[in-house]
C-alpha cells in the first residue's frame, strides 16, 4: 500500500461529504447517523494508522510512505511521514474517536458539526504528512476555517468575538509565512520540502531599506515562518487569542484545539525553521528560549488569577508549550526528543483536562470555578480522574507529563543554564495553580444547593478517558515507545544542524 | 526477592484502591497489611544477610535519550537494606495500628467508605518510598520522590472536607516542589557534567567534578559544590529544613498514623537519605558539607525552641522531627554518613512510636490534641503511658554515660554530637543546646499529658491551631478516657523494642567501631583505602602527571558510602574529652530538672513566664514568623502579580496594541456576523469547507490518475 497516507488522510473527508451529500434532515435518527458515521470514519482512521506505525522503519531517518502525483499549475502533491511527524499522525488518529465520542451529547447542527470535525481531521493530517510546501500551506491555513466554524457556531456567548480573535491572529501571522514562501521558492527552484532541507539558503549579512541584517535571508525567513508558528504554538507574547478561543470553544473543540491544532506550531518549527535556517536559528535561539521562559513562568503566574476553569487549563497549556519551544532550539537531542515527547504527552493530558471542564460543565453549565466545591462527595470517579491529569500536568513523574518537561529542561541546562533555572520555576508554580484548582472544584463540604443532586461520570465519560489514562501512563512508565521511533530522525536532524553551523558559531558543544 | 519487597505494597495499593468494591473494605485492609507485612519480613532477611556488596537488579528500559540512558532498577546495598527495614518495619506497624484508629472516624458519615482509600494510600506511600531508596540513578529517585510527594498529599488532605487540610496539603505540595526545583537543576547539571544519571559512573567522576568549574546563572562555580549545594535544596525541601520547614507542622493535619509513617520516620528523612547516598560526590565537596552543617544545626535549634511551647501534641512531636532531622544532617554534613543513618535508624523507632503513642492518646481522648486539656492520663491509659515513656527516654537520650548502654536515642544522639564536636564548634553548640531544650519539651509533654489533674472539659482556652482534627464539638458531653484496642498497643510494643534495642545492638556497626563499620557498609578498610589511592596516584603520576587524574585516583571505588582518606571525623569523634561525651547527658538531665520544676512543683510558673516574657513567647509560638512572612511574600505577591499580568499585561499591553491594529477590522467583522446570524454565515462559511474539500479530494483522484 503505497498511498497509506492518502488513505488515512482522505476517509474522514470522503465521510464528511457521505455527509453532506446523502444524510437529510435533522431528527434524532439523523443526527445519530451522523454521529455514528464520524465515529467511525475516525475510528477507521485510527486502524489504518497503526498500519503507517507497524510498517515504520525507526532506522531510517529519511521519508517512508512516500507519495508523489502532478498536480495542478505545475505543484506536486507530496506526502511522507519521517520519525519526527510520524507519531503527530499518530495523536491526531487516536485522538479524534475520542473527541467524536465527546461530543455525543451536541443537538444543534448534529451533521455540520461532524462535518467540521471531519474535515479538520484531515486538513490536519495533511499538515502532519505534506512534502510539499504549497499543499503544507493549503493544509495548514485551511485548517483554521472548520475550527473557525466550530469556535464561532457552537461556541459560548462571546463566540464572535473569540473566534475572528482566533483567525484574525493565525492568520495574519501565516501571510507572512506565504510571503517567505515564495521567496524560498525563487530561491531554492523547488517547493519540495526533502529539497528545501537539502538546500542552503544565503546567510550572509545584508542591508535592507537601511537595516543591517545579520544572518540575512535566513534571518528573514526564519522570522517570517516564526510569525506564524508562534502564534500558532502559541508563544509569549502572541498567546492571547487561546484562552479567548478556548473559553468560547465547545468542549470537543477545546480538546482537538490544545490536543493537535497547537502541535502544528512545534511540528513546523521542526520541519521548517529548525532545518532549514540553522544559522538563523542559532542566532535567534536566545530570543525563542527567553519568550519561552517568560511563557512558562507569565503565563503560570496568569493562570493562578483565573477564576474560569478553561481559561486557567489554557493557561496552563501556554506555559506548556514553553518547554516545546524551549527544547527544540536548544537543538541536542534531549531538548528535542523531549519537545516531541511533551507535545505528545500535551496532547493526552490537555486534552483530558478540557474533558474534565466539559464533564461537569455539561452537568452545571458554567465554567466558574467558584460554582463549584466538594464535588468529591458526588463523584469519586469524576475525582480520581481530574486527579490524575492534574498530577500528569503538573509532570508528575511516572506520568507522560514528567519525560517531556524534565528532558526539554535537561536539554535547554546543556545550553543556558539561566533559562533552565527561570524555567524550572515552572514545575513549582504548576503544582500551585493546578493543585488550587482542584481543590476549589474538587475538595471540601459540597455546599452549593445546585450541586446537591450532580451525578458522577456516565460510561461513555469513563470510556472517553480510559484511553486517554493509559497512555498517559503507559508513556511515563515506557517512554521509549515514543523516543525509539523519534530519536534516529531527531539524532540526524541535530547532527545536521551542528553541521550546518559555523565552528565558532558552535554553542552546544561547549562542554570540555 | 527484591522485587517482591518492593512489589508488593503496590499490588496491595492497586487491589485495595480499586477493587475494594468487589473484595470488601475489610479484605483489602487486611490484604495491603498482609503484603506490608510480608515486604517488611523480607526486608529484615536482606537486611540481616546483606554482606555490603553492591547489587543490581535491571528491571526495564526508562527514559533514553542519546546518551541519557536511565532505566527502572534495584540497588541493594546497605543503604538500601538500612532503609528497606525501616519503611516496611515502620509501615507494617502503621497499617496495623490503623485497623484500630481508623475503625470510627467522626468525620465521615455511616455510609462513607474511607477506610479502603487510606490503605491504598498507605500502601503506595511505601511502594514510592521502596522505589525511592532502592533506586540506581537520580532519576529513578526522583520518581519516588514525587512519589512520595504525592502520596503526602493525598494522605494530608484526607479529610478533604477540612479546608485546614486541603490548605495544608497544597502547601505540603508546593513547598515540596521549591526543593524538588533545586534537585532537578542538580540532576541536570550533574548530565551536563558527567553524561550519566547512574550513582556508579557519577561516584567514579566525583573527583574530577571537584576539579571542574561549571558557569551557572552568574557565576563560576566548583561543581561537586554547585551539584552538591543544588541537590541538597532537594533535601531540604523533603526534610523540612529550615527556610523549607514550613509545611510539616501544618501536616499534622493528616491522621496521626500518617504523621507517624510520612512526617516522622521515612518520608521526611529521605533528604537525609540523599546526602548520604551522595556521599562521594559531597566528601569532594566541602562547601556544601558546611552549608549542611550550618542548616542543619541551625534548624535543630530552631526546631526546638518552637517545640518548646506549642500546645497542641501533634505539633510538639512534629517540630521534634524537625529537630532531629537537623541533628542527621549536621552529621552527614561533618562526613559521617554512617552516624547520620544511625540516627535515622534510631529516631524512626522512637520517632514513629511517639507518634502512635500520641495517636492512641488521641484517640483515647475522643480527639482531642490540645495538651492543654489532658491531664493525670496516666492510670487511665498504662500502657500507652508506658510505650510514651518508653519513647521520651529514647529521644531525651537516657543512657549510661561513657558507656554504651542506654536507649537508642542516647547512642546515636551522643555519636552524633560527638561527630559534631570534631567538624564544627558552631553546629556542637547548637545541638547541646538542642538536646536541653529537646529533654525539656518531651518532658513537658509527658507532664502535661499523663501527670498532674485531668483537665478534660476546660475548654477556656483560646484555640490558637485549628487543633482538633475531628471537627467535633465539645457539647457532645465528656466520655471516660480509655485504653486502646490490642491492634493498636501491638505496634507500639513492637516499636519500644527497637527503641530500646536499636541503638546497643548495631552502635558498633554504624559508628562505635570504625573497621566494623567500614566492612558493614562495603567501604574499604581505611588503611588499605589510602595506600591503594597512593598507589594509583603513583601509576598515574608516571603514565600522566595530571592533578585532577590522581585526584581521580582517590574516589569512590565500591561501599554503600564513601569517606574519604582525609576523612577521620570518626576516629576523633572516638578520642574527644569526656566533658564533650558527658555534655549532652547533662543537657538532657538540665531539661528534665526545668521540666519537673515548672509542671510538676510549680504549674503556675509557665503561664507566668509566658506573661513575663511575651514577646518572646508570642515568638515562639508564633513560629518565629515564617508562615506570616511567607504568605506575604511569596503566596500574596504570586498572586497579586498574576492578576496583574493578566490584567495589564495580556488585557492592556498585548491585546490592547495587537487590538488597536485591528480595530476597524474586528468591529466590522462582528458586525457582519451579526448581520449574518441568520444562519448567512453559517451557509457561506461552509460552502467554503465544502469547496476546498471537494478541490483538494479531486485533486488527489486526478493526481492518482496519473
Amino acid at each position: 500500500m503505497d498511498n497509506l497516507l492518502s488513505i488515512i488522510t482522505f476517509i474522514p473527508a470522503v465521510a464528511a461529504a457521505i455527509l453532506a451529500l446523502f444524510l437529510r434532515g435533522d431528527d434524532a435518527a439523523a443526527q445519530r447517523n451522523a454521529k455514528w458515521l464520524a465515529l467511525l470514519a475516525t475510528s477507521a482512521t485510527f486502524l489504518v494508522s497503526i498500519f503507517v506505525l507497524t510498517g515504520f522503519d525507526p532506522a531510517n531517518t529519511g521519508f517512508q510512505f512516500v507519495e508523489e502525483h502532478d498536480w495542478i499549475l505545475g505543484l506536486k502533491y507530496k506526502m511522507g511521514v519521517d520519525g519526527i511527524s510520524v507519531l503527530f499522525v499518530m495523536l491526531t488518529t487516536f485522538l479524534m474517536p475520542i473527541t467524536i465520542a465527546a461530543c455525543w451529547g451536541v443537538e444543534t447542527r448534529v451533521k455540520e458539526y461532524m462535518i467540521a470535525f471531519l474535515m479538520l481531521e484531515t486538513l490536519m493530517l495533511g499538515v502532519f504528512c505534506a512534502l510539499d510546501m504549497v499543499l503544507f500551506y493549503l493544509f495548514f491555513e485551511a485548517g483554521l476555517i472548520p475550527m473557525f466554524l466550530i469556535i464561532g457556531i457552537w461556541g459560548g456567548k462571546e463566540r464572535i468575538y473569540a473566534a475572528f480573535k482566533f483567525f484574525l491572529y493565525t492568520f495574519l501571522g501565516s501571510v507572512l509565512m506565504l510571503v517567505a514562501m515564495i521567496a524560498m521558492y525563487l530561491d531554492a527552484g523547488t517547493t519540495d520540502i526533502p529539497q528545501l532541507l537539502a538546500h542552503n539558503f544565503a546567510s550572509d549579512d545584508m542591508v535592507l531599506l537601511g537595516f543591517h541584517i545579520v544572518g540575512g535571508l535566513q534571518t528573514l525567513l526564519f522570522l517570517a515562518f516564526f510569525a506564524s508558528f508562534a502564534v500558532k504554538m502559541p508563544m509569549w507574547p502572541v498567546h492571547t487569542w487561546l484562552p479567548d478561543a478556548h473559553v468560547q470553544a465547545p468542549t470537543a473543540g477545546s480538546v482537538v484545539l490544545a490536543a493537535i491544532l497547537l502541535k502544528m506550531g512545534g511540528y513546523g518549527f521542526l520541519r521548517f525553521s529548525l532545518p532549514m535556517f540553522p544559522i538563523a536559528s542559532d542566532l535567534l535561539a536566545p530570543l525563542v528560549f527567553w519568550m519561552s521562559a517568560i511563557a512558562i513562568v507569565y503565563t503560570s503566574l496568569v493562570a493562578l488569577a483565573q477564576s474560569d476553569m478553561k481559561k486557567l487549563i489554557a493557561y496552563s497549556s501556554v506555559a506548556h508549550m514553553g518547554y516545546v519551544t524551549m527544547g527544540i532550539f536548544a537543538a541536542n537531542q534531549q531538548g528535542i526528543d523531549g519537545a516531541i515527547f511533551q507535545m505528545l504527552s500535551h496532547g493526552f493530558i490537555s486534552g483530558a483536562l478540557f474533558l474534565c471542564v466539559g464533564v461537569i460543565y455539561d452537568r452545571m453549565h458554567t465554567r466558574e470555578i467558584d460554582a463549584y466545591g466538594g464535588l468529591v462527595n458526588r463523584m469519586p470517579a469524576y475525582a480520581l480522574v481530574f486527579m490524575f491529569f492534574t498530577m500528569a500536568n503538573v509532570g508528575l513523574p511516572g506520568t507522560s507529563g514528567f519525560i517531556g518537561e524534565f528532558l526539554t529542561l535537561m536539554g535547554i541546562f546543556q545550553v543556558n543554564t539561566w533559562v533552565a533555572a527561570f524555567a524550572t520555576t515552572g514545575v513549582i508554580l504548576s503544582a500551585a495553580y493546578a493543585l488550587w484548582l482542584y481543590r476549589r472544584v474538587v475538595m471540601g463540604e459540597l455546599v452549593k444547593e445546585g450541586l446537591r443532586s450532580i451525578t458522577d461520570m456516565t460510561r461513555r465519560e469513563k470510556a472517553i478517558f480510559a484511553p486517554l489514562i493509559a497512555m498517559t501512563l503507559l508513556l511515563g512508565v515506557y517512554p521509549s515507545l515514543v523516543t525509539d521511533i523519534i530519536g534516529p530522525s531527531v539524532g540526524a536532524l541535530v547532527s545536521e544542524h551542528q553541521a550546518a553551523l559555523p565552528p565558532s558559531g558552535d554553542t552546544q558543544l561547549a562542554q570540555n | 526477592m527484591e522485587k517482591i519487597i518492593l512489589f508488593a505494597p503496590l499490588i496491595g495499593a492497586l487491589v485495595c484502591g480499586f477493587g475494594w468494591r468487589i473484595i470488601g473494605e475489610r479484605t483489602g485492609q487486611v490484604l495491603t497489611t498482609g503484603l506490608v507485612m510480608l515486604a517488611a519480613v523480607l526486608s529484615w532477611i536482606v537486611f540481616l544477610g546483606h554482606d555490603g556488596v553492591t547489587e543490581h537488579i535491571s528491571l526495564m528500559r526508562w527514559i533514553e535519550s542519546g546518551s541519557l540512558a536511565t532505566e527502572w532498577a534495584i540497588r541493594v546495598d546497605r543503604m538500601t537494606a538500612i532503609m528497606l527495614v525501616v519503611v516496611n518495619s515502620v509501615s507494617a506497624l502503621v497499617h496495623l495500628y490503623s485497623f484500630g484508629y481508623m475503625a470510627h472516624d467522626d468525620n465521615w458519615s455511616e455510609n462513607e467508605p474511607y477506610r479502603a482509600r487510606f490503605f491504598a494510600y498507605l500502601s503506595f506511600f511505601t511502594f514510592a518510598m521502596l522505589m525511592l531508596v532502592t533506586s540506581d540513578n537520580l532519576v529513578q529517585m526522583f520518581f519516588g520522590w514525587e512519589g512520595v510527594g504525592v502520596a503526602s498529599y493525598l494522605l494530608i488532605g484526607f479529610y478533604y472536607k477540612k479546608p485546614s487540610a486541603n490548605a495544608a496539603a497544597i502547601k505540603a505540595f508546593v513547598v515540596n516542589r521549591v526543593g524538588d526545583f533545586g534537585f532537578a537543576l542538580g540532576i541536570f547539571g550533574l548530565f551536563f557534567l558527567t553524561d550519566s544519571v547512574n550513582f556508579d559512573v557519577i561516584f567514579a567522576k566525583a573527583p574530577e567534578l571537584a576539579q571542574t568549574n561549571l558557569t551557572f546563572l552568574w557565576g563560576e562555580w566548583n561543581a561537586a559544590n554547585l551539584i552538591g549545594v543544588l541537590l541538597f535544596i532537594g533535601a531540604m525541601g523533603k526534610s523540612a529544613q529550615l527556610i523549607l520547614h514550613t509545611w510539616l507542622p501544618d501536616a499534622m493535619e493528616g491522621p496521626t498514623p500518617v504523621s507517624a509513617l510520612i512526617h516522622a520516620a521515612t518520608m521526611v528523612t529521605a533528604g537525609v537519605f540523599l546526602v548520604c547516598r551522595m556521599s562521594p560526590l559531597y566528601e569532594f565537596a566541602p562547601d556544601a558539607k558546611t552549608m549542611i552543617v550550618v542548616l542543619g544545626a541551625t534548624t535543630a535549634f530552631f526546631a526546638a525552641t518552637v517545640g518548646l511551647v506549642q500546645n497542641d501534641i501533634k505539633r510538639v512531636i512534629a517540630y521534634s522531627t524537625c529537630s532531629q532531622l537537623g541533628y542527621m544532617f549536621v552529621a552527614a554534613g561533618v562526613g559521617v554518613y554512617s552516624v547520620a543513618m544511625f540516627h535515622l535508624f534510631t529516631h524512626a523507632f522512637f520517632k514513629a512510636m511517639l507518634f502512635l503513642g500520641a495517636g492512641s492518646v488521641i484517640h483515647a481522648t475522643h480527639h482531642e490534641q490540645d495538651m492543654r486539656n489532658y491531664g493525670g492520663l496516666r492510670k487511665k491509659i498504662p500502657l500507652t503511658f508506658a510505650a510514651m515513656m518508653i519513647g521520651t527516654l529514647a529521644i531525651t537520650g537516657v543512657g549510661i554515660p561513657l558507656t554504651h548502654i542506654g536507649f537508642a536515642g542516647f547512642l546515636s544522639k551522643d555519636a552524633v554530637i560527638e561527630s559534631a564536636w570534631v567538624g564544627s564548634s558552631y553546629a556542637y553548640v547548637l545541638l547541646v543546646a538542642a538536646a536541653a531544650m529537646t529533654s525539656f519539651y518531651s518532658w513537658r509533654l509527658m507532664f502535661l499529658t499523663f501527670y498532674g489533674e485531668s483537665r478534660a472539659g476546660g475548654h477556656g482556652h483560646d484555640h490558637d491551631h485549628g487543633h482538633d482534627a475531628h471537627g467535633h464539638d465539645h457539647g457532645h458531653g465528656h466520655h471516660e478516657p480509655h485504653e486502646s484496642p490490642l491492634v493498636m498497643l501491638v505496634p507500639l510494643g513492637v516499636l519500644a523494642v527497637g527503641a530500646v534495642f536499636a541503638g546497643m545492638v548495631w552502635y558498633n556497626s554504624f559508628f562505635g567501631d570504625e573497621a566494623k563499620m567500614r566492612a558493614w557498609f562495603g567501604m574499604l578498610p581505611a588503611a588499605e583505602h589510602q595506600v591503594e589511592a597512593a598507589t594509583t596516584e603513583a601509576t598515574t603520576e608516571t603514565a600522566a602527571p595530571e592533578g585532577d587524574h590522581a585526584a581521580a585516583g582517590a574516589g569512590w571505588t565500591q561501599g554503600a558510602i564513601f569517606m574519604g582518606p582525609e576523612n577521620e571525623v570518626i576516629h576523633h569523634a572516638h578520642e574527644a574529652p569526656t566533658l564533650v561525651k558527658v555534655s549532652p547527658f547533662i543537657a538532657m538531665v538540665l531539661g528534665f530538672a526545668l521540666a519537673f520544676q515548672m509542671y510538676i512543683r510549680r504549674p503556675d510558673l509557665p503561664a507566668k513566664l509566658a506573661a513575663n516574657q511575651r514577646p518572646l513567647y508570642l515568638f515562639l509560638l508564633n513560629k518565629w514568623y515564617f508562615d506570616e512572612i511567607y504568605d506575604f511574600l511569596f503566596v500574596r505577591s504570586a498572586k497579586a502579580l498574576g492578576r496583574f499580568l493578566w490584567k495589564r499585561g495580556d488585557g492592556d499591553v498585548i491585546d490592547g496594541s495587537i487590538n488597536g491594529v485591528a480595530l476597524g477590522i474586528v468591529p466590522f467583522f462582528t458586525r457582519l456576523a451579526g448581520r449574518a446570524q441568520s444562519g448567512y454565515l453559517f451557509h457561506y462559511a461552509f460552502a467554503m469547507v465544502l469547496g476546498i474539500a471537494a478541490l483538494i479530494t479531486w485533486m488527489t483522484l486526478w493526481g492518482g490518475a496519473n
